[in-house]
This record gives C-alpha cells, sequence and structure tokens, in this order.
C-alpha cells in the first residue's frame, strides 16, 4: 500500500511540476473552470434555498382563499355570500379579507394594502413593511400621504416597521384600519376582497373547494397545496431561465476544456514518447494524466463551491440578484437561510470532474498504447 | 513541504476543509436563522399571507397564486402581457392545470 502511494506521490511531483512548467495556460483553466463551476453552484444553491424557505414559510398560509370572479375578471365578495359558504359542511372558519394595490407614482411601485385580522391599528395609523422604510424613508412617527383613487390625499402616521428578517413576505405590506382602508378605497360597506377559509379535515380540502364552486359557481377557490405548487414550479422555472442563459457559457467552456483536454499538442506527444522510451509503463502515463485531470477539476469544483457558497448566502447573491429582480422596485433584501441539498452537490461534482478526468484520459491512452517512436516521429 | 505533491495535496486539503466548513457554516447560519423563519412563519399565519414578495410591478406577478387567468392582459381586449417580471415568472401550474388543456382541445370555430 505504502509503495502504491508513494508510486502515486511521485506522478503527483511530475504532473505538478509539468503544470507548473506550463504555468500561465494551467491557471487560465483553473480560474475559468472555477468561474463556472461558481456560477453554476451559485444558481443551484440560491434556487433551492428560496424554494426550501418558500415552501416553509407559505405553509401557514389560509387553506382555501376564495375569490370572486366576474366575467373572467376578480370581483368583490358582496354582502350574505360568507353566510352562504358557513352552510358549506367541513368548513372551520371563514373571515373576510381586506386588501388591495396602491401604485407609488414616486418609486413606480404597488404597495399592498392590507387590512390585519390578528392586531388592531389606530384610524389614522399605518404599519409599513421594511422595503417601504428604506425606499421612501420612513420611521415610527413619520407621516406619509397617499393619493387615494378618488384624488383626496390621505395622511398617514407610521406607527410601525415591520420585522427586516421576514422582507420575504412582508417587504411591501401597508397595514391599516378597516375604516381607514374603506375611506381610502371607497370600499362599499359589507364588502370583502376575498375570503379566507379553513377546513377541519385536512383531508377534506379537496371536497371543500368542489362544494364551495357547486354552492357558489361564481366563485374560484385556491387551495394552499396549489400556492404551493406554484412556488415551488416558479423556482425550477427561474433555475432553468438562469441556466439557459449560461448555455452559451457552459457550451464555450465545455468545447475549451474538450480541445485543451482531448488534443494532445506535440509538445506533450512528445513528452509522452520520451517518458515511455525510458522506460515508463502505459499505466503510470495514464495515471499521470487521470491525476492532471482530476486534481484541476477537483480544486475548480471546490473553489468554485466554497465562493458560491459564500455569494449566496453570505452576500446575498449580489452578483447575480439583477437579473431575478427585473424592474421591481421594492424588491426585498433577504438573507436566505442555507440550506444545501447534497444531491444536488454531488450532482454539480460528477458534472464537473468525471467529464473533464475523463476528457483527459482518452487521447492520452491512445498515445501511451502506441510505440514510443511513432509517437515521437509524429 | 518541498515536494510539489505535497504543495499540491496540501492545497486540496485546504480546499477540502473550505468545502466541509460550508456544511458546517450552514447549519450554525440555520440555527441562528431558525426563530426568525419562524416568525415569519407566524407573520403568514397572522395576516392571512399567500405570497412572496418576488416582484411589485403588476399585480399577477405580486400575488402569482391569485392570479387569474385574464389578470395578466387586463389592460384591453386581447392586450399582451408585457411587464418583464411576466418572463420570469410562469403562469401557476393551477391556471394551466384548468385552463390550458381546454384551451388546446377546443377547435377554433370556422
Amino acid at each position: 500500500m505504502n509503495r502504491w502511494i508513494e508510486k502515486q506521490r511521485h506522478l503527483i511531483d511530475f504532473t505538478a511540476s509539468s503544470l507548473a512548467r506550463r504555468k500561465g495556460k494551467s491557471l487560465g483553466l483553473l480560474v475559468v473552470y472555477t468561474l463556472l463551476v461558481f456560477v453554476l453552484a451559485s444558481v443551484s444553491l440560491y434556487t433551492h434555498a428560496l424554494r426550501n424557505e418558500a415552501t416553509r414559510v407559505l405553509a401557514g398560509t389560509p387553506e382555501v382563499v376564495l375569490q370572486r370572479l366576474i366575467a373572467g375578471r376578480h370581483d368583490l365578495i358582496p354582502p350574505g355570500y360568507i353566510e352562504k359558504i358557513g352552510r358549506v359542511r367541513g368548513v372551520q372558519k371563514i373571515e373576510g379579507r381586506l386588501w388591495g394595490y396602491y401604485y407609488d407614482s414616486v418609486l413606480k411601485a404597488n404597495y399592498t394594502f392590507m387590512v390585519p385580522s390578528d392586531r388592531r391599528i389606530a384610524e389614522g395609523e399605518i404599519v409599513v413593511g421594511p422595503a417601504l422604510e428604506r425606499s421612501r424613508g420612513l420611521a415610527e412617527g413619520n407621516g406619509i400621504s397617499f393619493r387615494a383613487y378618488s384624488g383626496e390625499l390621505h395622511t398617514f402616521i407610521v406607527s410601525e416597521v415591520l420585522a427586516h428578517e421576514s422582507e420575504l413576505v412582508n417587504a411591501d405590506l401597508v397595514l391599516m384600519s378597516e375604516a381607514d382602508f374603506r375611506r381610502f378605497f371607497a370600499y362599499p360597506d359589507g364588502h370583502y376582497t376575498d375570503i379566507a377559509l379553513w377546513v377541519a379535515n385536512p383531508q377534506e380540502v379537496r371536497n371543500v373547494g368542489l362544494k364551495l364552486i357547486n354552492a357558489l359557481p361564481d366563485s374560484r377557490p385556491i387551495l394552499r397545496e396549489e400556492v404551493l405548487r406554484t412556488y415551488a414550479s416558479i423556482f425550477d422555472w427561474r433555475e432553468g431561465m438562469m441556466l439557459a442563459l449560461l448555455s452559451a457559457a457552459i457550451l464555450a467552456f465545455g468545447i475549451f476544456a474538450w480541445e485543451k483536454a482531448a488534443g494532445l499538442s506535440a509538445e506533450e506527444k512528445r513528452e509522452i514518447g520520451i517518458l515511455k522510451a525510458i522506460g515508463w509503463e502505459t499505466g503510470d502515463v495514464i495515471a499521470m494524466k487521470f491525476w492532471e485531470g482530476f486534481l484541476v477539476s477537483l480544486l475548480a469544483f471546490l473553489l468554485g463551491y466554497v465562493a458560491a457558497y459564500v455569494h449566496v448566502f453570505h452576500f446575498e447573491f449580489a452578483l447575480f440578484a439583477p437579473v431575478l429582480q427585473g424592474w421591481a422596485v421594492l424588491y426585498p433584501s433577504f438573507a436566505l437561510t442555507p440550506k444545501i441539498d447534497g444531491l444536488q452537490v454531488a450532482t454539480l461534482f460528477v458534472f464537473s470532474v468525471l467529464p473533464y478526468t475523463a476528457a483527459t484520459l482518452v487521447p492520452i491512452w491512445r498515445a501511451a498504447t502506441t510505440d514510443p517512436d511513432t509517437v515521437m516521429r509524429s | 513541504m518541498s515536494r510539489p505533491s505535497d504543495r499540491v495535496l496540501a492545497f486540496t486539503l485546504f480546499a477540502a476543509a473550505l468545502f466541509a466548513a460550508t456544511f458546517v457554516d450552514a447549519g450554525i447560519r440555520r440555527d441562528a436563522h431558525e426563530p426568525a423563519l419562524q416568525r415569519t412563519e407566524r407573520l403568514v399565519e397572522d395576516l392571512r399571507l399567500s405570497d412572496l414578495v418576488l416582484f411589485t410591478e403588476a399585480r399577477y406577478t405580486r400575488h402569482l397564486s391569485q392570479a387569474d387567468l385574464h389578470s395578466a392582459f387586463q389592460d384591453h381586449p386581447v392586450a399582451l402581457e408585457h411587464f418583464p417580471s411576466g418572463s420570469l415568472l410562469p403562469p401557476p401550474a393551477l391556471l394551466l392545470d384548468r385552463h390550458e388543456p381546454l384551451d388546446r382541445e377546443a377547435a377554433p370555430s370556422d
């Protein structure tokens, strides 16, 4: 065993010196390779963490949200609607939700105005999300005016700013009292935006949804499971979009690596010929080249992955975030909880280390099995 | 430490140690984030929230799960969806599940 290890170490010695002789080329390859792994690992770590966070956080959304549609468009829930739902068996709790959008022409962004059901907010006061605090420079005790759709200006005092740690869900919220909400949007009394309801038996949610459609044909129930599925799939889509954009770079690297690994230069061929002439066996030559390919790709994988981890979880995905933010002004700045999928890392390892190592071996095997004299002369 | 192989192996080991450190760091940060995540979960439950704040520019991308089939084309009849975030977010599966097959199966009238 010791003899074997000693032999491999000598081979690595040789490989390292030969790489050091071609310093510029080897370093260039390592840098490009590391960058590619970095980009791929960044995208997959980010989307995986975001998908996990979304699933975890949204597990507490209402079991069913019921909307009313008129001519295919969302409409207000009229008085009497909630009572009708109360008669559907299996429904445990019903609540009318009051929420809407407000377009802020200063920031060119939409806020979500909402009446909270868990807290009382005094009239004339609002609770704002952290993105508003940041982009409009608001703080507790500050006043802010919004122009209602009727044209009047309404002034509110900020009584509280919601926690930064929950920006993923509360960034653009403006919470206000029911009276203020109805006055601001001229919302008719007794009407609601939609209805949140909870079902006694979780197995029955789908049945309750069907019963609701039968009892109220103009309604559209949205189940929690559909919300979760929506968010699980959008991150797959985003990951796919990023990878599609990167595919040109991946392809370019593939060609570069193939060229580097598969096409032996005349100098390398001569080197193999000399090695064989001075007594190296075919196995030794292949092992030496294996170490070259393996060490370069392993190092690129390790360095690229570590850099991606630091980028995603310590620097909030700063390099690619603009791509994902689009034009959304109030895009939240949130720190993701690191959630690493072992399988994902293993896949990345296999796809970054194995192909390159394999690509270096094939031409070497071909050159190493031919007669040294022919190799040197060719 | 003068042999090239020692240097190469030492550097590879160092990189591997950094790799292992990311898992340790992830564990530490996960524990540190846990209370905040729980508070966020509670906020979602208390405020009856249904969506993540990913994009605020259009209502169908702000409340993706609440968007109906027509919300992206609401500006005028036969309007085209034009918000940039629309290209980053696919229509939710629940809309496609119900409407897309119907749309595909329906034969155009002559």
